[in-house]
């Protein structure tokens, strides 16, 4: 009904600015059209002039509604945040002063030079100077940007530091997973042929390699440790995401089949944030900064940033992804009586360790059982 | 000297023989499939092209309506959507396989089929031959079968928003993998190959229509029309026309690949991927190959929009300051950097895609160059107010418009440029305000500057101009209200493509702000059917033209008869002897381009 009411609003409106722009054209004909258009010449002009007074002062009243709503320039969770939030502060105060200059001198100008009996365009084609001077300074004011934008960018983009660590993050439609490389520091092999999601091995780690016996897969929230760098291995497994890290000022596509890396320092805990920022519910999110299917929106990743100690005690409360996919199960395979009744396998061949079978095979043999 | 004089003489000829074509012309008796249909009249495909794009232009534009009723008000149900849209919009809110879709289709019938073929198609086609003095295009045969290879590409893009699994739904960019595997997507089964096909039509419709431009402006310029001599609007067609005809086939290599990544089994752009529980045989490819490929077209598509856009508002400027443009030389120029650097700024938009840090820098480099072009163009376009006699019809209002929406969104673009900025700020909010005011709103605003202006030489009638006026004002201060506060929705990291924010911490503090966003998109909605309403009415109601040169313009379109048949001029073609912008000179209000050069006429 609402919306009915809308169109028919909408209608109305349309029919009555269109009956009075019809009348309008008559009034002029009669008044003498020249006359006519010399009076909205007038009002235009006047408009334009009106708009940009409106208008700067608009733009000065969003800043002032919204600004608090936004990052800011000085709350920046990482080291690297705090260079992207310079470089976008320099850009906003000279982009800002152009941006003023240039709105003032084209609404000045059309108010001021509007059209006026005795008043003769002035014929000015060109000038060399002038324009010199508007084609070198941008330029150099650009140059200046570009060199401290360059500067920064191979600060970030380049290798991450010694004793950073390890995280890998891999997405898919529509979630994160991340992988700590455990005691040995190392990540193990793996293959996207080997994923097994029925046998909680979503990320295809290649058993064989013992490098991967110690990783730690997790669904989130992923935890960092407090300055100290640490080094994103990031993947995907079906279609192009990224992992977008607002609070931390970074961003990284994952690409399936291409991995891509990104290091940071966090400089700031979770509860730091929730200090600074007075919101009880903080908490860094991990977006999905690029299109990849229905659930997009909802592709969302927590990061928990805390001391050395808390990190470790929670480390330690972490299994290994190879103990929950294959040692647990092999125990339960080996000593079925472990189970309850009703799981027990009816055929005890099933138990058998066989050298040729496919152990994956009757680990669903038993679940299903 | 001598070489000019040979050129000269060559045009001469050239139009000598057009002459004969035309005498010919009159004595065939058109049929309504040969005047209105099948025309080869480029007045006639402008007209087609702007119809066709009117009409896309207002499907596409209800598409962000709908799009913004979930963003605006996600809690809402609107029963009005299911009454239309059926399972789309079960319970009257969009599923989000249809919100995906809409903006997905959003974006590329307003970049491709209104903004692309909508805009040059009209403006190249009414102005080349009729700025450069010509009878028509180099090869009307072409130039109407670019009108229906595009009319066909229209019809296949259309029927899929009418398939089973909807339209493409991965993003007008239609990246793989998500635009090659049908698991991965409702709108990655038909509709992205209906894209394609869509897509593959209308490309050679761009390069038909391209090379006929091309060779129009090169070879057929009347008597004395030098290449410095033509109105802007003919080199910014020109440049237009060149940036097409080099990038359009490097797209099109691009989804064939894909049509066979998705049908044939090849891995042009797929590599390791595990999908719907089900590891899939693919290995070797690449899926940032792509976005090479796209972005090769893509980023100079955005200047295949502007371009003609910047010539159309230089004209119109310059006529109604009553002054001739500032640094034509400089205009020329700066279109031509553009045009070159428009090649090699492609990977700005693959920044955080693991590209190469130091080509990364490179890129950053070429970007930013291009900024400087566009700072000169519009500090000549200020210059050119100043000191005007500036009458304000609704095409010089549109004009000014264009010159602030296109500084709000160029500065905004070094921000992007940078890559520093670019990690932090990509495929936020922040880039949909970006490019929908410096390309978006702007191109469109160029686009009813040139309709404004030339309507009385399309129809012969004007159009009304309370109206004209009314649709100004609440355009310009729609836009803003529309995508100003976009930034700071970007600047609060907010994602592009979040159809609902209510699950996020971050990113859920905008409720109000979105809905006022909505609402004024509804109402400039409105206020451009009300341009559709004006732009139909006064074809037939509106006030009759009856001076030749109604704006008192130099350029030879207004030395046409008020309502020109096929052929243009009715005896022979005028001849040039200045260039187009003898505005004010000597005491002179203006002073036609047919003139020949008094004696005692100062030189600029």
């Amino acid at each position: 009904m609402h919306t009915f009411l809308l169109i028919a609003i909408l209608l109305l409106g349309f029919i009555i600015t269109f009956q009075i722009a019809r009348a309008t054209e008559f009034v002029s004909i009669v008044q003498g059209e020249e006359r006519t258009r010399k009076q909205s010449n007038r009002i235009n002009a006047f408009l334009l002039l009106a708009f940009l007074i409106v208008g700067l002062f608009g733009v000065y009243w969003a800043h002032h509604t919204l600004a608090d709503k936004t990052l800011g320039f000085d709350s920046s969770a990482s080291d690297h945040g705090i260079k992207v939030d310079r470089m976008l502060k320099y850009t906003l105060i000279t982009t800002g002063i152009v941006f003023v200059l240039t709105q003032v001198l084209l609404f000045w100008y059309s108010f001021k030079y509007q059209e006026r009996e005795n008043q003769k365009a002035y014929y000015f084609p060109h000038n060399n100077k002038l324009e010199m001077i508007w084609t070198v300074v941008p330029a150099i004011v650009l140059t200046v940007l570009i060199s401290f934008g360059l500067v920064y960018w191979f600060q970030i983009t380049g290798a991450a530091p010694e004793n950073a660590a390890t995280v890998e993050v891999t997405g898919s439609q529509f979630k994160w997973e991340f992988r700590y490389p455990g005691k040995d520091g190392v990540l193990g092999k793996k293959n996207y042929k080997f994923i097994d999601e029925s046998n909680d091995n979503s990320l295809g780690l290649i058993w064989d390699d013992a490098a991967t016996h110690d990783d730690i897969v997790s669904g989130g929230p992923l935890h960092l440790v407090v300055n100290k760098p640490v080094r994103l291995v990031i993947g995907a497994k079906d279609v192009i995401h990224s992992v977008g890290l607002p609070h931390f000022r970074l961003k990284m596509d994952a690409v399936p089949g291409t991995p891509t890396t990104l290091w940071f320092t966090p400089i700031k805990t979770t509860k730091d944030m929730i200090k600074e920022t007075g919101q009880e519910n903080f908490v860094f999110e991990l977006a999905c900064d690029q299109m990849c299917g229905a659930g997009h929106t909802g592709m969302r990743g927590e990061i928990i940033v805390e001391t050395q100690e808390e990190y470790d005690q929670w480390m330690a409360s972490q299994k290994a992804q190879y103990q929950k996919a294959v040692v647990e199960k092999k125990c339960l395979q080996l000593r079925p009586q472990l189970l309850p009744k009703t799981l027990r396998p009816r055929n005890l061949l099933i138990v058998l360790p066989l050298p040729l079978n496919p152990i994956q095979l009757l680990q669903n043999n038993l679940i299903y059982l | 000297m001598s070489d000019i004089l040979h050129t000269h003489q060559e045009t001469a000829s050239h139009g000598h023989h057009a002459d004969d074509h035309h005498h010919v012309h009159a004595h065939h008796k058109e049929t309504f499939i040969s005047k209105y249909i099948f025309s080869m009249d480029h007045k006639m495909i402008a007209k087609q092209f702007l119809i066709t794009g009117i009409v896309w232009a207002i499907i596409g534009g209800l598409f962000s309506v709908l799009f913004r009723l979930q963003l605006g008000f996600p809690e809402e149900s609107f029963p009005i959507l299911e009454t239309f849209f059926g399972k789309w919009a079960e319970g009257g809110r969009l599923r989000p396989e249809f919100y995906y879709a809409l903006t997905t289709m959003h974006g590329t019938v307003l970049v491709f089929f209104v903004l692309t073929a909508g805009l040059s198609g009209t403006f190249a086609n009414l102005l080349i031959p009729l700025q450069v003095g010509a009878r028509d295009m180099a090869s009307p045969m072409m130039n109407m079968l670019s009108y229906w290879f595009f009319f066909g590409g229209s019809i296949v893009m259309l029927a899929s928003l009418f398939i089973q699994t909807g339209p493409a739904s991965g993003g007008w960019t239609i990246y793989p993998p998500l635009s090659a595997l049908g698991q991965a997507s409702e709108g990655s089964k038909a509709g992205m190959d209906y894209w394609i096909i869509g897509m593959a039509l209308f490309i050679i419709s761009q390069l038909l229509g391209g090379l006929n431009y091309i060779a129009t402006i090169l070879n057929m310029r009347t008597k004395g029309m030098s290449m410095t001599r033509v109105p802007l609007t003919i080199w910014a067609l020109l440049f237009t026309a060149i940036l097409g005809v080099l990038s359009f086939p490097v797209l099109l290599s691009g989804v064939v690949l894909l049509i066979f990544d998705r049908h044939l089994g090849t891995s042009f752009y797929l590599s390791d991927i595990y999908i719907a529980g089900q590891a899939l045989a693919n290995e070797g490819g690449s899926a940032i190959l792509f976005q090479h490929l796209f972005w090769f077209l893509g980023h100079p598509e955005v200047y295949i929009i502007i371009l003609p856009t910047m010539g159309i508002v230089s004209e119109v400027m310059s006529v109604n300051a009553r002054k001739p443009i500032f640094g034509y030389m400089a205009m020329v120029f700066s279109m031509f950097a553009i045009c070159v650097l428009a090649f090699l700024v492609w990977a700005h938009h693959m920044f955080v895609t693991g590209l190469n840090p130091f080509l990364g820098s490179v890129f950053v480099l070429l970007t930013l160059l291009i900024a400087v072009p566009s700072a000169i163009k519009v500090f000549n376009w200020l210059t050119t107010l100043w000191r005007g006699n500036i009458r304000f019809t609704p095409a010089m209002l549109f004009a000014i418009g264009f010159v602030s929406l296109f500084i709000s969104g160029g500065l905004t673009g070094i921000f992007l440029g940078n890559s520093t900025i670019d990690i932090h700020l990509h495929d936020t909010m922040f880039v949909i305000a970006h490019f929908h005011i410096v390309m978006g709103v702007s191109a469109f605003f160029g686009m009813f500057c040139g309709i404004y202006h030339w309507f009385p030489k399309m129809f012969g009638r004007y159009m009304n101009n309370t109206l004209g006026y009314i649709h100004f004002w609440v355009t310009l201060i729609g836009a803003y209200l529309i995508f100003w506060p976009m930034h700071y929705q970007g600047f609060a990291g907010m994602p592009r493509r979040y159809l609902d924010k209510s699950s996020w911490v971050s990113f859920n503090q905008f409720h109000g702000l979105d809905a006022m966003i909505t609402v004024v998109t509804v109402l400039v909605f409105a206020v451009q059917l009300m341009f559709v309403f004006n732009y139909f009415y006064s074809i037939y109601k509106g006030r009759r033209v009856r001076e030749l040169n109604p704006w008192g313009a130099t350029t030879l379109e207004w030395t046409t008869p008020i309502r020109p048949g096929h052929g243009n001029w009715d005896g022979e073609i005028p001849e040039v002897h200045r260039w187009a912008y003898d505005y004010g000179k000597d005491g002179r209000d203006f002073i036609p381009q047919t003139e020949p050069i008094g004696d005692k006429e100062s030189s600029h």
